[in-house]
């Protein structure tokens, strides 16, 4: 019986965050019926997925105990990248590859000198960070990219069976990075060394090589989302992905992954972008000026993760 | 008994946790100027009981007196305002600071809120000169070994004035003539009429210092009397409500071949000239003092480190290790002595902890089989009897016994030939340590080898076929079992008997 009520209120405990996201959604029908139409949830969708997938990669490397700053300047130099092999005229393949290549290579660099370096990864991604948009303005001279390939231009702005195809990218990406994460030896890896570092190392977890794939596949996740957003807005523009950073580590806290690591699901992430979707679609359908929603979303963050505190608390 | 004469008392206290009644109607009554041992295994609720006297829980029913006055804790400041000091198992110095930064942690000494460092570094340094430590006050807490972190803690403990101190496993980490000394500050405490608390698992310890005890099992009261009306052998069967036929079920099996084989192992400012031979079905005891090397050549063994120079071979093979992996797939696993440091991953699960090394093996093809991690994890909780609600249980809600055996099931898992255990029995109640014991028994009878790095001389006479005993770095010798006590003391303290006698204080 006892047992019983204490799994039922962890549960409570792990979907609070859902029934939060469901309550708003149920809020903003009612304030505003047109939000619970097929277009309106479809835009949300869409205007997401970019910051979905980048946070894949974040909350991988947040569970891992690190923390990374550098997607959204990863997200930049990778589209840049993307749009200037575009615009070349080469097939949409080759851009798409080399986005997706330079992303991971720039998670290598993360990872390489994080685990063999012994520097803390907020140091060596908050490098990154500037090196990534220093490289943009390099590449592109500081100027936009126009005139990307009609086929490049499908991964951003064309739609299968109605579902615009970012969605669908965000998707897999979701897929794949739930199925490292809870069916894979190497997630179990991740949420170890997150954990307890020097524990998993004495377990005979290869620690350094674990750290480094963490910081690969997050900048691979990092230059989808950069080659995605420069097909959406058919520009390579070396400003963009500005910011991002901050919406994924949100998102990712948002959805309950401790900072400290160790603890956090994908599902969990998800929600977290689909509420700050949510709630800067909502605003604007509620026509609450764009000034207001960063304040709305400042602190939306902190009441989860106050309420996320609480409920830990109670089940401890 | 007139009721003043009990400076706390705590009746009927009761407190339960989602799943588990931690406390049941359990009363503990303390005499002014007493040492009182609160006696229990591991998770009879004893911790329960001293954190709701600390102020950390609020218990759901009965009442606690003070001076006769019933009174309500509300947290751990509350409980110092109130006269009650507690020295907590788990050490919580803040490495970064110095020694008299952390005794005055939270009231620190201040001239209009400027800090006055001075006056606090010399009155640490007449409150350790008073305890008989020999401590720098300025210096960093990172700096200090264990056992110096739990001088600190003590010092600081006392340094609040407390009308009752709470000591949970004082000794546990400190050396035996450091618990010369505690004993000794602990009758200048009660003969200024402060009472003390102790918990302890050390059977020696309670009858050489306490004057009452109280037992308390499953969250039960038991009994409570005054220390002489106790026995051993009756104090352990109220702790565990149960006969213990042998305290070390040692048995005798053939010993084989030469398994494992170092030769001069040497790792600066660490170890030096190391040699020893293990073999198939043999418990090598490792002792030594605190600071002797042990703990640091045995994870060299194990690829924690890696020497600077020297060779260990298996089965005459000569082995490159270089890191615990290279060990584990060499079939060297070691529990090491820090649970929570290097052993567990205390908010995982106890699956994930348990599978935590044979992942990789287990599933050559990447994918986990959810089916397979619960057979093998279930398997292993009824093998080593860990109690817990379930495989998903967060191992960081265990007591001491049962992570301990979420330790030795991980390890065990990867089917090794040579085990270290390093000070497997450290604030493990009685029932968890003959368990733990018969482990390494069953692995010496399957033809094992198993190394145990021990600060418990009875439990390395006990278990033991041969002991290796350390000091400063050297091997002092090897002595076979069934010497006594003060011939390994002797020579963990470099043989000569004057200069152990010194070391030791006895």
């Amino acid at each position: 019986m006892e047992n019983k009520k204490n799994r039922t209120r962890e549960l409570i405990g792990q979907f609070k965050i859902v029934l939060i996201f469901l309550a708003m959604c149920i809020i903003l029908t009612i304030l505003k019926p047109t939000f619970f139409s097929v277009s309106n949830i479809i835009n949300v969708l869409r205007q997401i997925s970019i910051i979905a997938i980048i946070s894949m990669g974040s909350t991988m490397i947040i569970i891992s105990g690190g923390i990374d700053l550098s997607p959204g300047s990863i997200a930049g130099v990778t589209g840049i990248i993307a749009a200037m092999l575009s615009s070349s005229g080469m097939p949409v393949i080759v851009p798409v590859l080399a986005g997706l290549l330079a992303g991971a290579l720039c998670g290598l660099f993360n990872g390489a000198i994080i685990a063999k370096g012994n520097i803390p990864p907020f140091i060596v991604t908050l490098g990154m960070m500037t090196i990534g948009r220093g490289l943009a303005y390099v590449l592109s001279d500081g100027k936009p990219i126009s005139g990307l390939s009609s086929s490049f231009l499908v991964l951003g702005r064309s739609s299968v069976m109605g579902i615009p195809v970012p969605i669908i990218v965000m998707v897999l990406a979701v897929l794949l990075t739930w199925m490292i994460m809870d069916k894979r030896v190497f997630g179990k890896h991740v949420y170890a060394l997150g954990g307890n570092e020097n524990a998993a190392r004495v377990s005979g977890v290869n620690v350094d090589l674990v750290k480094i794939k963490v910081y690969v596949f997050a900048g691979l996740m990092a230059g989808l989302g950069g080659v995605v957003l420069a097909s959406r807005i058919a520009t390579g523009h070396p400003n963009s992905g500005d910011g991002y950073e901050m919406d994924a580590i949100a998102s990712t806290v948002i959805g309950g992954t401790s900072l400290s690591g160790g603890v956090g699901t994908i599902g969990g992430t998800v929600v977290g972008a689909l509420i700050i979707g949510v709630l800067n679609n909502g605003l604007d359908l509620l026509g609450v000026s764009a000034y207001y929603q960063q304040i709305a979303k400042g602190l939306i963050i902190i009441a989860a993760v106050l309420m996320d505190q609480k409920t830990k608390s109670k089940t401890n | 008994m007139n009721r003043q004469d009990y400076v706390l008392e705590m009746l009927e206290v009761s407190k339960g946790f989602p799943g588990v009644q931690a406390l049941d109607k359990v009363t503990l009554r303390v005499k002014k100027g007493e040492v009182h041992a609160l006696m229990g295994e591991n998770g009879a609720g004893k911790s329960t009981l001293m954190k709701i006297l600390d102020g950390i829980y609020k218990p759901d029913s009965g009442k606690i007196n003070l001076h006769g006055e019933q009174v309500s804790i509300r947290n751990p400041h509350d409980a110092i305002q109130k006269g009650i000091a507690m020295i907590h198992q788990e050490l919580s110095p803040v490495p970064a600071m110095t020694i008299a930064e952390n005794i005055f942690l939270g009231r620190e000494c201040h001239w209009h809120g400027f800090v006055d460092k001075k006056r606090m570094l010399r009155e640490t340094g007449e409150l350790l000169t008073q305890m008989g430590f020999d401590l720098d006050p300025a210096a960093q807490m990172d700096s200090l070994s264990i056992s110096g972190c739990q001088l600190v803690e003590i010092a600081k403990a006392v340094s609040y004035h407390a009308d009752v101190i709470i000591m949970d496993e004082p000794s546990s980490a400190i050396t035996e003539n450091e618990v010369a000394k505690l004993f000794q500050i602990i009758r200048n405490l009660t003969a200024e009429g402060v009472s003390v608390i102790y918990i302890t698992h050390k059977m020696d310890e309670v009858f050489q210092i306490a004057d009452s005890a109280t037992v308390i099992r499953d969250g039960h009261y038991i009994d409570s009397r005054p220390i002489g009306e106790f026995t051993p052998e009756t104090l352990v069967n109220m702790l565990v409500g149960r006969e213990l036929k042998a305290v070390y079920p040692k048995e005798t099996v053939p010993i084989g071949d030469v398994l494992l084989e170092a030769s001069g192992l040497t790792r600066k400012k660490q170890y030096e000239n190391v040699s020893f031979t293990l073999r198939r079905g043999e418990i090598l005891g490792v002792a030594g003092l605190v600071g002797a090397g042990r703990t640091e050549v045995f994870e060299s063994v194990a690829g924690l480190t890696r020497p600077d120079s020297g060779e260990i071979r298996m089965n005459s093979n000569r082995l490159d290790i270089r890191s615990p992996r290279d060990a584990i797939r060499n079939h060297i696993v070691i529990a090491t002595e820090d649970r929570k440091g290097t052993g567990l991953c205390l908010g995982l699960k106890i699956r994930d902890n348990i599978m935590a090394e044979v992942y990789t093996d287990r599933f050559p093809n990447g994918f986990v089989s959810e089916k397979t991690v619960a057979e093998t994890c279930n398997a292993e909780m009824g093998k080593f009897n860990i109690k817990a609600p379930s495989i998903n249980q967060k191992v960081g809600n265990l007591s001491g016994g049962n992570q301990q055996k979420v330790v030795l099931s991980k390890v065990l898992l990867t089917d090794p030939e040579v085990v270290i255990f390093d000070e497997p029995t450290r604030g493990i109640d009685v029932g968890a340590k003959s368990e733990i014991y018969k482990i390494m028994v069953d692995l010496a009878r399957a033809g094992k080898g198993v190394v145990m790095i021990s600060s418990e001389l009875p439990e390395i006479l006990g278990m033991s076929d041969r002991i290796m005993v350390m000091c400063h770095g050297q091997v002092a010798g090897f002595l076979d079992s069934g010497v006594s006590q003060e011939e390994v003391f002797r020579m963990a303290c470099g043989q000569t008997g004057q200069e152990g006698g010194e070391s030791f204080g006895k």
